[in-house]
């Protein structure tokens, strides 16, 4: 049982000179769970993708089945029976359900035509397999997250794998999805199949899997069968640290309690949220718990003026704002650092400079006509002020780091008169040392600006380390809320599974 | 001070410029070799000051869609448009007074034919921006409309006639340079103030670099893409005035082969069709090259056609310059 | 599928209203001689359109099909006349191989440079144009020297029939080679791997490459067969007009896009239909030829021409922004 399907010895990957992995070793053997672990951006994707073809390693080579295989293209892998699951899924939405699960099997047959009914025969026989029913005609972009992901498991399956790869799989399900997610990948290892199950949640990868493997900023930590860890262990290993930091505690100052930063009363929208109140002081850390979908996003939204909501009040500083849009919003005093850097946040063929200033455009200008040399102090001094790591503000954003990055997305903030900052996953891909860096600036700016901050994560811990209160969100309500340090890793986690 | 600075760092950022000049002064030995007694002379250069600034300001109002992304396929059109709507004007007012056209006049003929453009500029950006259509797709119909609409009041024919001064714009000399050259340094001064020096010009440079990431970061994009497009127009509907102005007449179907032209200048001139990035100094100077390239085969008697196809090439040319260089970094 | 079957019968409604209030305007509109000309008038946009789509679908655009058109014609034409051949079968497969070979170029620059098909397509046409008028020629060929073979071709009906004035009219044979080919397209993009990856390009170019799909295969197949399709069709325009004219063709990529995006096609890629672009082409050859009927200046055409094109994509865009909510 314990022979090895898939080798890697030594991988090294760079990109433009970084070392995304530099000598990791990986074997999965047959049929076994095996988790591989670690935070945003330690080098979890690229090693998935030499393993699928996608990428060709520098160095070290690749075995399946104890014969080496140079050069391992996409063809080859699926040849080799490696399927992986992506997050994105890479499927057609504009396809039906039937075709995107037949699609691979006639690629693989080298097929020349379609035969409809075969492929209706050939997608009902796989969702049967998978025990679940699904509309076939249905195109695939009408179905919920959960859908397509029974979709692209049903279809990895269809092709007789021999080692499925599951990229951060959990990360859009709800606890009880998780659930029937954690039994399918059981009941693909009785069929003797193995699976390689990526993710950076803790828990989830202790229930599941048999064997573990940590790799963090591209190289590998330990490795090992998984009861030989325990949580503590596990992070250890991810972040390079014991969990020292400590935990931010806030109290209201004594004497007249000022206005809250913020608050929101009754604040509704249907179909995303429903009837949230809360208030955040000067100087408070308010996590925000939840799954993907719980409606986190859509309350940060709101406050951001992107989705008016369609009910309740929002407050800044004691007074009632209506926030139409994202102007009204920062003109209020609201900042937002969003979701995906990357997409959202940065401008990566721009200049750091005007990655900064984008925000105060309007402020450093006069009939519209920017004051340059204004501009040029704005900018350094927000280099200064958050450490970003570069010769000149007038480098180009895409060729920073992570953190750095980041650094500069939380910075552009600093030049408004932001009362209220809120964070959507601060350290997304961010490495472990910019990380408690970042924490300690976000730390820094509450307390120093008296400003009131939400902080949306996925990273429970994260949350718990770094939040004096932390509220859980499910279904567009706060159903818990913990205070100092009953606010702890281990029971907003016990909690979320227990989430349907 | 403060302009050298700037130049000196936008040479730095991406050493296009560098290359474009480069290139200018190849084609320009090429070209000076290949028959120095009719290139080399005065006249010729004099003649391409009148020609190239109605297609460089086309190709400027070009870089300018493409700022964010988008791309302006009715720029002829409008041009065009702007031109036979002064000169409808013109012989409506001067054949009732039975004047020649003043000052005034002409004035009033320009800022006409100007609010032509940033009216069609006005319909292009809020068709992109509120119907949200494709800027290839709302362009490609409003462009079907000028210009269907310049045949309406022609009914076919060229509109002649237009008063002396108009003529002027086109055809005079200011101390010894030709007007049009003088119209195109002032205009482009002017647009590289506002693109490097103002909110719009660097919020549409943000926007077209990452539009999801400038709307997260408060930038009113529709309102600023809405206002390329206006700018766009008023640009094209300029060098429709040099246009008409220089031949003394205006047309539907003038200037055609302009598109694909005024596209292959901005590509060329370091503008990325994706948006994000693009300069008017390289799109002036790209089209200075490439008016020294075709007025170089047309003294080696190439025939139009054939220019249209060199034309053609040095664009399918630059793009795989371009994809080599990109992969090389 | 059930959403392509739902705007086709949109569309089909469309088109069935506007055909009744054009018919309510001037019954003329519904004699047969209107028809059947309004049906020859589908034929050459309509192959052109097809070929647009299929560029479409996956997620591309393509202005140079006119250039290429014409070249295939009038350099086919020049050959039977150089040569001396009057035959049918051999100048179509040269236009069409010819339009092959400029597809392979637009094919090559669009998917070795990943440039956008837009500009890439601008310069090959402006090349091949470019090269046609200053290197072939820029004389017409009319009907004296046009070759025979191409004109009694050209000339084939399916129904004759007499007025009651004793002219003729029919209904154009050349209609069949226009349904033949959109069948043979329909059936290829339907029911063969190759027209699935190119919906599959279309809807997620990166996913087609993960699961395997040969995607430089898929955009030299979208490119060469949008090619074929220009060069047959542009060789089937002047043996139906007797006419081969090198600067034929001018503008005429304006109009088929819009049939096209009329035809429900998306132009982000992934969408449209065969049935579909066929309607597209019919509502705008009948706006177009309608105009006349109803006695407008034709000097308004291209201005009712471009209101149409804002419209249909604006109704496209509202419904595509509606799908992705």
């Amino acid at each position: 049982m314990s022979e090895a399907f898939i080798e890697l010895r030594n991988i090294g990957k760079r990109f433009s000179g970084v070392h995304a992995l530099d000598d990791v070793s990986l074997t999965i053997n047959k049929g076994e769970i095996h988790c591989l672990a670690g935070e945003n951006g330690s080098g979890k994707s690229t090693l998935i993708k030499v393993i699928a073809g996608v990428y060709q390693p520098d160095a070290g080579e690749i075995l399946i089945d104890g014969k080496t295989v140079r050069h391992l293209t996409p063809i080859e892998s699926v040849r080799h029976a490696i399927q992986v699951i992506y997050q994105d899924f890479s499927l057609f939405g504009n396809l039906t359900v039937a075709e995107n699960l037949a699609l691979n099997t006639a690629l693989r047959a080298k097929r020349k035509t379609v035969n409809w009914r075969a492929v209706h025969a050939l997608a009902r026989e796989a969702l049967d397999r998978l025990g679940v029913e699904i509309d076939l005609t249905a195109e695939l972009e009408t179905l919920p997250t959960s859908g397509k992901q029974l979709v692209a498991i049903a279809r990895a399956l269809m092709s007789d794998a021999r080692l499925i790869i599951m990229d951060e799989p959990t990360t859009a399900l709800t606890g009880k999805e998780v659930e029937t997610l954690f039994r399918i990948v059981r009941d693909i290892q009785a069929r003797g199949i193995a699976v390689l199950f990526v993710s950076h949640k803790m828990r989830e990868m202790l229930d599941i899997s048999e064997r573990l493997t940590v790799i963090r900023n591209g190289r590998k930590v330990v490795e090992g069968p998984t009861s030989d860890f325990d949580e503590g262990a596990v992070i250890r290993h991810m972040t390079g640290q014991d969990i020292v930091a400590e935990p931010y505690r806030w109290s209201p100052p004594d004497g007249a309690a000022p206005a809250p930063r913020l608050e929101v009363r009754g604040l509704s929208r249907p179909g995303h949220y429903d009837d949230l109140s809360m208030t955040i002081g000067p100087g408070e850390i308010v996590g925000l718990s939840g799954l993907l979908g719980s409606g986190r996003t859509e309350l940060a939204l709101a406050l951001f003026g992107m989705q008016p909501p369609a009910a309740g009040t929002i407050l800044i500083d004691g007074r009632p704002v209506t926030l139409g849009s994202v102007r009204d919003a920062i003109d209020a005093g609201v900042a937002y650092v969003p979701e995906d850097r990357l997409s959202e946040g940065l401008f990566l063929t721009q200049s750091i400079k005007r990655n900064i200033l984008v925000t105060s455009l309007d402020a450093m200008s006069r009939w519209t006509v920017l004051d340059l040399a204004q501009g040029d102090r704005m900018a350094r001094e927000t280099v200064a002020a958050m450490q970003i790591a570069t010769p000149t503000p007038e480098k180009i954003a895409g060729e920073l780091s992570g953190g750095n990055q980041q650094r500069v997305v939380l910075g552009r903030w600093l030049l408004t008169n932001a009362k209220v900052l809120i964070l959507n996953g601060p350290t997304v891909g961010v490495d472990v040392g910019s990380k408690a860096e970042i924490h300690q600036k976000i730390r820094e700016l509450a307390l120093s600006r008296g400003l009131g901050v939400l902080m949306i994560s996925d990273d429970v811990l994260e949350l718990a380390q770094n939040c004096n209160r932390v509220v859980l969100m499910h279904r567009g309500r706060f159903v818990d809320e913990w205070d100092g340090d009953a606010a702890s890793e281990r029971v907003i986690s016990e909690t979320l599974k227990t989430l349907t | 001070m403060r302009f050298a600075v700037d130049f000196r760092s936008l040479i730095n950022r991406d050493n296009n410029i560098a290359q474009l000049i480069v290139m200018t002064v190849v084609i320009f030995i090429v070209m000076a070799a290949l028959s120095p007694d009719k290139f080399l002379r005065y006249y010729n250069f004099e003649s391409i000051t009148y020609i190239f600034p109605e297609l460089g300001l086309l190709s400027i109002a070009m870089m300018i869609a493409m700022l964010t992304g988008g791309i302006d396929l009715s720029v002829v059109g409008i041009a065009n448009l702007s031109g036979i709507m002064a000169g409808v004007f013109f012989h409506a007012v001067l054949k009732d007074a039975g004047v020649e056209g003043g000052v005034m006049v002409v004035g009033l003929g320009v800022v006409l034919a100007l609010s032509v453009g940033a009216v069609a500029g006005a319909l292009n950006g809020f068709l992109i921006t509120r119907f949200r259509i494709t800027p290839i797709l709302a362009t490609l119909g409003t462009g079907q409309v000028f210009v269907g609409l310049a045949l309406v009041l022609t009914g076919g024919p060229a509109i002649v006639g237009f008063p002396e001064t108009w003529a002027f714009i086109g055809n005079g000399k200011i101390l010894g340079v030709a007007v049009p050259f003088v119209l195109f340094l002032l205009i482009a001064g002017l647009m590289t103030f506002v693109l490097s020096r103002t909110t719009l010009g660097v919020n549409l440079m943000l926007i077209g670099s990452n539009p999801r990431a400038a709307v997260f970061a408060g930038i009113q994009k529709s309102r600023m893409i809405f206002y390329s497009y206006m700018m766009t127009g008023v640009l094209a509907s300029a060098a429709g005035i040099i246009l008409s102005g220089r031949t003394n007449a205006a047309k539907s179907d003038y200037g055609t082969s302009y598109l694909l032209q005024a596209v292959l200048i901005a590509v060329l001139g370091g503008t990325n069709p994706a948006g994000g990035r693009g300069t008017v100094i390289g799109v002036g100077i790209a089209v200075v090259a490439l008016m020294l390239l075709s007025s170089g085969f047309q003294i080696l008697r190439f025939s139009n056609h054939l220019i249209d196809f060199i034309w053609g090439a040095f664009l399918l040319l630059v793009i795989a310059l371009n994809a080599y260089k990109n992969r090389a970094r | 599928m059930a959403l392509f079957r739902k705007s086709e019968v949109i569309i089909a409604v469309i088109l069935l209203i506007a055909m009744i209030v054009i018919g309510l305007i001037n019954p003329a509109f519904w004699q047969l001689d209107n028809l059947f000309s309004l049906l020859r008038s589908n034929v050459i946009i309509g192959i052109m359109a097809l070929g647009v789509l299929l560029v479409m679908i996956s997620g591309g655009i393509d202005v140079s099909f006119p250039a290429f058109a014409v070249a295939a014609m009038y350099l086919t034409v020049k050959g039977m006349i150089f040569f001396g051949h009057d035959g049918v079968i051999l100048p179509f497969a040269a236009a069409a191989t010819m339009g092959v070979l400029f597809g392979c170029l637009n094919a090559f620059f669009v998917y070795t440079f990943r440039m956008i098909p837009l500009i890439v397509t601008l310069g090959t046409g402006s090349m091949v144009r470019g090269f046609l008028l200053g290197v072939v020629g820029t004389s017409m060929i009319n009907i004296n020297k046009m070759p025979d073979a191409l004109i009694d071709f050209g000339k084939l009906e399916i129904i004759s029939l007499t007025k009651a004035d004793g002219t003729t009219f029919g209904l154009t044979a050349m209609i069949l080679i226009y349904v033949g080919l959109a069948i043979a397209l329909h059936l290829v993009l339907r029911h063969t791997m190759i027209g699935r990856s190119v919906y599959a390009l279309g809807g997620a170019p990166e996913a087609a490459a993960r699961v395997g799909f040969d995607t430089r295969k898929t955009i030299f197949f979208v490119y060469c067969v949008a090619g074929m399709l220009a060069g047959f069709a542009g060789l089937l325009h002047s043996g139906m007009i007797w006419l081969a004219n090198p600067r034929d063709f001018v503008g005429l990529e304006l109009d088929v896009i819009a049939a096209v995006v009329l035809g429900g096609a998306s132009i982000f890629g992934g969408r449209g239909s065969v049935v579909g672009t066929m309607l597209g082409v019919f509502m705008l050859v009948m706006v177009k030829n309608s105009l006349i009927i109803m006695h407008v200046d034709t000097t308004w055409q291209r201005v009712v021409v471009g209101i149409v094109i804002v419209i249909a994509t604006a109704a496209t865009a509202w419904r595509d922004r509606k799908r992705r909510v």
